[in-house]
């Protein structure tokens, strides 16, 4: 089946070129108005749809509208929308052409029906989201880019190695299930597993997320890792491996983020947190456990996105992102906050807030399946995720010790983007049936019973009852100026030392052979070649020289230095070439008679 | 900063005042526990208030375990990778 229309993917990135020709008020209008477009175009593509072009000898398809892909393309659509209308302050075209070139890979992956096409627009959304991280100019952003960029490069050639033995071996290009098996399966299984920041190649969303641009950590907490979750739902559906590693990025990452003191870096975590929900429901694999994951992918794309607004409108008025320069901002951005609280309500799964319709299903998927410490695991993780998310963003920043700033409120266009990101995350807690009937299997599940409205309730209400009494007991760990290692410390640190030690043997050897080779032979050798000639003729001529200046010492007793003054006249004659025709032709003869040896 | 106007929390009183809705309403939720039947996965979701319970001693051995194990660990100056 061929059915022809416009790959969504093709109006995000072709859109994405026009930019650089508008200014002012035209291009705003237009970058927003880009993502409606394009939305209104996926509405019209029919279910079921596969566009297919022919490429060599194979069929590439680059249009594939199926439950799964539908759902994350709705998403992706409905985030661009939001995070353009917030970045409109931005006066470089570079954001926004990075971020639409960014979110149009994130399309162009989702859609796509075969290998290659996917690994393009996978590769494609590393480079748009490395430039939404060094559009940042800073020295910090530049080298969390350049890190970010190895290791999603690394990531990538996994995977190519992965796609090149599975068209080796089967010879086709679909791109559909694939469970772990060969070898193959395992480097695509790998190069996914790096864009979906799993346990040890998790450091570069936590190092750079909080490096890239105000909007830019906006646009990357959508895409990168939910492309990632879309495609570990298409090929590893049910692979019991993913429960554990979703375990374990549910679990860890949240005694970083209660010690850390940068923002952005705290929500970098608990976006790792949120995504080891996901994976935890790919790899049990059920319907309930996939819709869990979908809704929960959808659901956590609005609340990161809001959570990541709102501090970037902190950013952008204050200046500091440090929760030890923050504190008090209630006072004089009382929207903001607002906003804030309603990501924190949605993230930490509040009744009537979105993640409690979505990671709820996860763990009734869990609990469906008696899977004992991978529920106690999550439900303790649910807990973490208020406490660090949920309270601490919304405290340190708006609330706790006052720091003292009087700025302004955030302006207009941001305000307006969180709005709408608030009112998505109620409306989808509160009426979830909209999302419910877009996720890939049928669902049943039931998330407003009151036995799970009170216990969650519980839940979340005794953790606050934790931070509260831990504060006023001075217990809770104080905001300090420090950073936290993890894992990146193995290649910033050592790899960094093993570096030195390289190129101190190695420049050692260099700059050794430079003195001997360059500096000190070369020179000889130069000095040899020049004044060999001369040397040789004054040694022959040295019997003759001398008795010539002691005959002159005998004339002229009162000057003895001009026996000497013969032999630096041998020596100037040579080199201004006007020795006299007998000496320069014994010494023609003698090279010849040299060269006759030697050569 | 004197003539700035006072905001809801600059008032104690109004502190103490959302501690106290804050500590009630986790009153009427433990006794509220006892009288809500459950659909469990696991028999110990059954039991009294296993909810709160679970989420307090999580978040105080998370708090403990970040500050008294992690944080000696992994903190370095700000300046550290420079």
């Amino acid at each position: 089946m061929n059915n022809v229309c416009i790959p969504p993917a093709f109006i995000f990135i072709i859109g994405a070129f026009l930019i650089p020709f508008l200014s002012g008020k035209a291009r705003s209008t237009y970058v927003v108005l880009l993502p409606v477009a394009g939305f209104i175009n996926l509405i019209s593509i029919p279910m079921g749809t596969l566009m297919t072009v022919p490429f060599l000898d194979y069929t590439l398809t680059l249009v594939r509208i199926d439950r799964l892909s539908l759902a994350f393309g709705y998403i992706f659509h409905i985030i661009s929308f939001i995070t353009l209308i917030y970045i409109l302050h931005v006066k470089k075209n570079l954001e926004y052409v990075a971020g639409f070139i960014y979110a149009g890979a994130a399309l162009g992956t989702i859609f796509a029906g075969d290998l290659f096409t996917f690994f393009v627009f996978w590769e494609t959304l590393t480079v748009g989201s490395v430039m939404l991280i060094w559009a940042r100019g800073t020295k910090a952003s530049a080298s969390a880019g350049y890190r970010y960029l190895m290791i999603h490069v690394t990531g990538g050639l996994s995977l190519l190695a992965g796609i090149v033995m599975t068209v080796m071996n089967t010879g086709s290009i679909e791109f559909g299930f694939i469970g772990l098996t060969d070898a193959a399966s395992w480097f695509i299984f790998m190069g996914i597993g790096v864009n979906c920041a799993w346990p040890f190649l998790h450091t570069w969303l936590t190092d750079a997320y909080p490096e890239a641009t105000i909007g830019g950590t906006v646009f990357l907490s959508a895409f990168t890792t939910k492309t990632a979750i879309y495609a570990l739902a298409r090929a590893y559906p049910g692979t019991e491996l993913l429960i554990w590693i979703g375990v374990g990025m549910a679990a860890f990452p949240i005694f970083f983020a209660v010690i850390e003191n940068d923002l952005r870096r705290v929500l970098a975590y608990s976006l790792v947190n949120q995504v080891g929900f996901m994976v935890v429901g790919i790899g049990i694999g059920s319907e309930l456990a996939i819709n869990g994951a979908v809704a929960h992918a959808f659901n956590d794309i609005l609340f990161k996105g809001l959570l990541f607004m709102s501090m970037g409108a902190v950013m952008y008025r204050t200046g500091k992102i440090k929760a030890t320069d923050l504190g008090g901002l209630y006072k004089s951005m009382p929207w903001t906050a607002a906003f804030c609280i309603v990501g924190a309500a949605s993230i930490s799964a509040f009744p009537f807030f979105s993640g409690f319709v979505s990671k709820s299903m996860v763990m009734s998927a869990a609990g469906n399946h008696h899977m004992i410490a991978v529920w106690l695991v999550l439900l303790f993780a649910s807990a973490g995720v208020f406490h660090h998310a949920g309270i601490k963003i919304p405290f340190f920043a708006f609330f706790g010790h006052d720091a003292g700033h009087r700025v302004k409120e955030a302006p207009t266009h941001m305000l307006i983007a969180m709005g709408l990101a608030a009112f998505l995350c109620i409306f989808n807690g509160t009426f979830y049936k909209p999302l419910y009937s877009i996720l890939p299997y049928a669902a049943t599940y039931e998330p407003y019973t009151l036995s799970h409205i009170v216990s969650q309730t519980e839940l979340l209400f005794y953790s606050a009852l934790a931070f509260t009494l831990l504060l006023l007991s001075g217990i809770y760990p104080a905001e300090m100026r420090a950073i936290n290692i993890d894992f990146d410390w193995f290649y910033r640190k050592p790899l960094k030392a093993v570096e030195r030690f390289f190129a101190r043997v190695f420049n050692g050897i260099n700059s050794y052979c430079d003195l001997v080779f360059v500096k000190t032979l070369t020179t000889q050798i130069n000095g040899f070649a020049t004044n060999a000639t001369v040397k040789l003729t004054n040694s022959l001529l040295s019997p003759l020289l001398r008795a010539n200046a002691k005959k002159s010492v005998d004339e002229n007793p009162t000057s003895p230095k001009q026996g000497m003054q013969r032999d630096i006249d041998v020596e100037k004659a040579f080199s201004t070439s006007t020795s006299p025709i007998g000496i320069f032709a014994a010494c023609a003869g003698l090279m010849i008679v040299v060269f006759y040896f030697f050569a | 900063m004197k003539n700035e106007k006072k905001h809801i929390f600059d008032n104690p009183k109004n502190v103490k005042r959302l501690l106290a809705i804050f500590f009630t309403s986790v009153i009427i939720l433990f006794i509220m526990d006892f009288f809500v039947p459950k659909h469990a996965h696991f028999p110990w979701e059954n039991w009294p208030v296993f909810y709160a319970i679970f989420g307090f001693v999580a978040c105080v051995l998370l708090v403990l375990v970040s500050r008294y194990i992690l944080r000696p660990l992994v903190k370095r100056k700000e300046d550290y990778y420079e």
